[in-house]
């Protein structure tokens, strides 16, 4: 099995993700983006296990989506922080970590 | 000589300091409780001070000559290494002596004080200080080692600090308090390198170590350590090059000049090079030196003495000429040692007696100290007068009084020395009975000249009687040391002594010297028939140089002073520049470089992932260009 077309489609994936978090304001769309990056990854990991034939890959894309769980539960319970105290889920407006 | 431990009375040698040191103690540290009696607690700790070592120095005359010196060890000081110095003194027929001068003249001095101070507020840590003043000086004479001797010797450095300045309102007792202290560190730091030289030569600082170190020690060594320890005691004992302070120095308290002039302080040079005898013993070219400063500071400080106008500068270049006498004799060599000291003592008294004569002066002429204004106080101070008139003719060397003796002793050994040596102190001898008859004649013989709402009066018994015990001292106590040659013998163990044996007899001598005595009385009684109550301007380039301390301080000023300003402004400017510099200059770049860096810190969440995959596009982009 080739997984050239795996790969390319999880590049364009990644591609999109990665465009969306620099590109949309809103924090949940941004968020989005990073789960698609995520996932994007996880595509690779996954074709690369099948394409070698070992399992290492698999193994790869579980933890990445542990961790990709674990980072939504605190991502989106610092969105929600955000909203309540400035009524606006845009990521431009809380530029207040600088210097 | 050799030192026995001592034994019976002698164990109690510490008790001599300790007295005067508990004084100081008490009244410094309780003033406030024991002002009322402050000076009374000082006067008995000082006089009992002067009971036990006049006992001790009855019990040393009934022992045989050579077994007068005892050691007791107080306690171990410094044990570290190789190095075992003990808190030991030594009491021997030098150490007596003093013992009994400093006791003496400083128990007078402190009963003057009562009546000199009563009116100052601040007269119970006046007595304080007294009291650590004799303290520090008798811890200084009575040291077995030169390590303890300096303890005493810097003592004695802050006890005059603290008392030339006590009116330190004053900005000028301030200043003259702080130029005698640096002065006397100039000659301090050549005691330091003295006995580190002695410890590095010898191991050890007692006097018996150097001493029989010394008997087989190489001539550079000797010198090299006399020369240091000249330095010391020119510093200490205001000698040419270092004796600038001598005269500043009278702007203390007139007992306090009194004291530093007559018993303590200035005679610690002469004691510390007779005390060191086996060092000068050893080199003849350290013994020169010595004889050099003493003739220079003897000739200087006569000139400066005869045109001072304040009768306390006056009598200070008197000091410093009266010293120089002692230090040329100490140069002489064993020939000269124990005329050294029998000046030193009768010098002592006759000072003390002027001093406290001025100061009694002072106190009837609402504190004035200029002898111009002075004039007519013979007959309304009739016992300052005596007095003063014993001291002078104790100074001037008329006999029978003490200075006659002393002086007469110092001119025969200076005699047999060299005729050049002998001239110079013979024409010192003239130049101090020109100045101080010049100084009688100024304050108490001519008309009077006085201030506006000025009216002299006796002074209290408190300031009299002192200054009549010492004129009795003055009077008797050159006769009774040399009669028989006591003195001779009772120094001689410790010393060492050699008869005088000047190319003219001695009769021949003594009418030369009160000739040229003579000479100078008449000349300053012809010279002052008139006195102008104002300075007079146009004087002779001599006697405008002796005003301006014969250009010591300005030759201070240009060698020393301002050359040092050169410098520490130059180390100050390398400092600024230099050093610095280094660091600001660090500091700047790292400044401006974190304001350039801090711009990418812009807070915006996406700008930030902008950065990470630009950077990580980067990487990919150099990690394919490294794989091509």
């Amino acid at each position: 099995m080739s997984p050239e077309a795996y790969l390319i489609l999880s590049s364009i994936i990644f591609s999109i993700g990665a465009m969306g978090v620099m590109l949309r304001r809103n924090a949940i769309v941004a968020f989005m983006s990073i789960e698609l990056m995520l996932n994007a990854a996880n595509l690779a990991l996954v074709s690369s296990s099948r394409t070698w034939g070992n399992l290492t890959g698999q193994v790869s894309a579980f933890f990445v989506m542990v961790i990709a769980a674990c980072e939504v539960v605190i991502g989106l319970a610092i969105i929600l922080t955000i909203f309540r105290s400035r009524r606006s889920a845009s990521v431009d407006e809380p530029s207040l970590l600088r210097w | 000589m050799i030192l026995q431990p001592a034994t019976g009375i002698f164990t109690f040698t510490w008790v001599l300091v300790a007295l005067p040191l508990l004084g100081a103690f008490l009244i410094l540290v309780f003033g406030k409780q024991l002002k009322k009696i402050a000076p009374y607690l000082a006067i008995a700790l000082s006089s009992s001070s002067f009971v036990l070592g006049f006992i001790m120095f009855l019990q040393m005359r009934t022992r045989p000559a050579g077994e007068r010196g005892f050691v007791s060890n107080v306690y171990q000081w410094i044990s570290s290494g190789s190095l075992d110095v003990s808190f030991g003194l030594q009491l021997d027929q030098l150490s007596i002596a003093f013992v009994l001068l400093i006791t003496f003249v400083g128990t007078m001095i402190h009963i003057y004080s009562l009546g000199y101070m009563e009116h100052d507020e601040n007269r119970g840590r006046f007595f304080g200080y007294l009291n650590l003043f004799v303290a520090a000086m008798l811890l200084l004479v009575l040291a077995d080692n030169y390590l303890l001797l300096y303890v005493g010797w810097e003592g004695v450095g802050l006890a005059s600090y603290l008392l030339i300045g006590f009116w330190q309102n004053k900005h000028s007792a301030a200043t003259a308090a702080k130029k005698a202290f640096v002065v006397n560190r100039v000659g301090d730091f050549g005691l330091s390198l003295a006995i580190m030289t002695m410890f590095l030569a010898f191991g050890s600082f007692s006097f018996s170590a150097v001493n029989a170190g010394m008997q087989n020690a190489q001539d550079w060594l000797a010198l090299t350590i006399g020369l240091l320890l000249l330095l010391a005691a020119a510093g200490k004992s205001a000698q040419f090059p270092l004796q600038s302070w001598l005269l500043d120095a009278m702007e203390g308290p007139t007992p306090v000049s009194a004291l530093i002039h007559a018993a303590t302080m200035v005679t610690a040079g002469v004691y510390l090079i007779v005390r060191s005898a086996s060092i000068f013993n050893a080199s003849e070219a350290a013994r020169n030196a010595v004889i050099i400063v003493g003739a220079i500071s003897l000739i200087a400080g006569a000139i400066i003495g005869a045109a001072k106008e304040d009768i306390k500068k006056s009598l200070a270049g008197s000091t410093m000429s009266q010293i120089g006498f002692m230090i040329l004799a100490a140069g002489l060599g064993p020939v000269g040692y124990v005329f050294a000291i029998l000046h030193l003592i009768t010098h002592g008294f006759f000072k003390a007696v002027m001093f406290l004569g001025a100061g009694s002066v002072m106190h009837a002429t609402n504190d004035n100290v200029n002898m111009r204004r002075y004039g007519g106080l013979s007959k309304l101070m009739i016992f300052t007068f005596t007095t003063f008139m014993v001291g002078y003719l104790a100074i001037i060397g008329i006999p029978p009084f003490a200075g006659f003796y002393s002086k007469e002793y110092i001119l025969e050994a200076a005699f047999s020395h060299s005729i050049w040596v002998g001239l110079i102190a013979l024409f010192g001898a003239g130049l101090t009975a020109f100045y101080m008859t010049r100084m009688v004649i100024w304050t108490f013989l001519s008309p009077p000249r006085w201030e506006d709402g000025v009216h002299p009066h006796e002074s209290p018994k408190s300031m009299t009687i002192p200054m009549i015990v010492l004129a009795i001292g003055a009077a008797v106590i050159g006769f009774a040391l040399t009669y028989n040659h006591v003195f001779e013998e009772w120094l001689e163990p410790v010393t060492g002594f050699e008869k005088p044996n000047a190319p003219i007899s001695v009769f021949a001598l003594t009418i030369l010297t009160l000739t040229v005595v003579a000479a100078g009385v008449i000349f300053a009684i012809y010279r002052y028939r008139t006195i102008s109550p104002t300075t007079p301007q146009e004087v002779s380039f001599l006697t405008q140089a002796a005003r301006k301390d014969l250009y010591g301080d300005v030759a201070n000023e240009t060698l020393l002073m301002r050359p040092g300003q050169k410098v520490t402004k130059g180390l100050v400017t390398f400092d600024e520049k230099a050093i610095d510099g280094t660091f600001l200059g660090v500091a700047n770049m790292v400044w401006s470089a974190s304001r350039l860096l801090r711009q990418t810190s812009t807070g915006y969440v996406r700008s930030y992932a902008a950065y990470i995959v630009g950077g990580t596009l980067l990487v990919m982009f150099l990690l394919l260009i490294a794989r091509l």
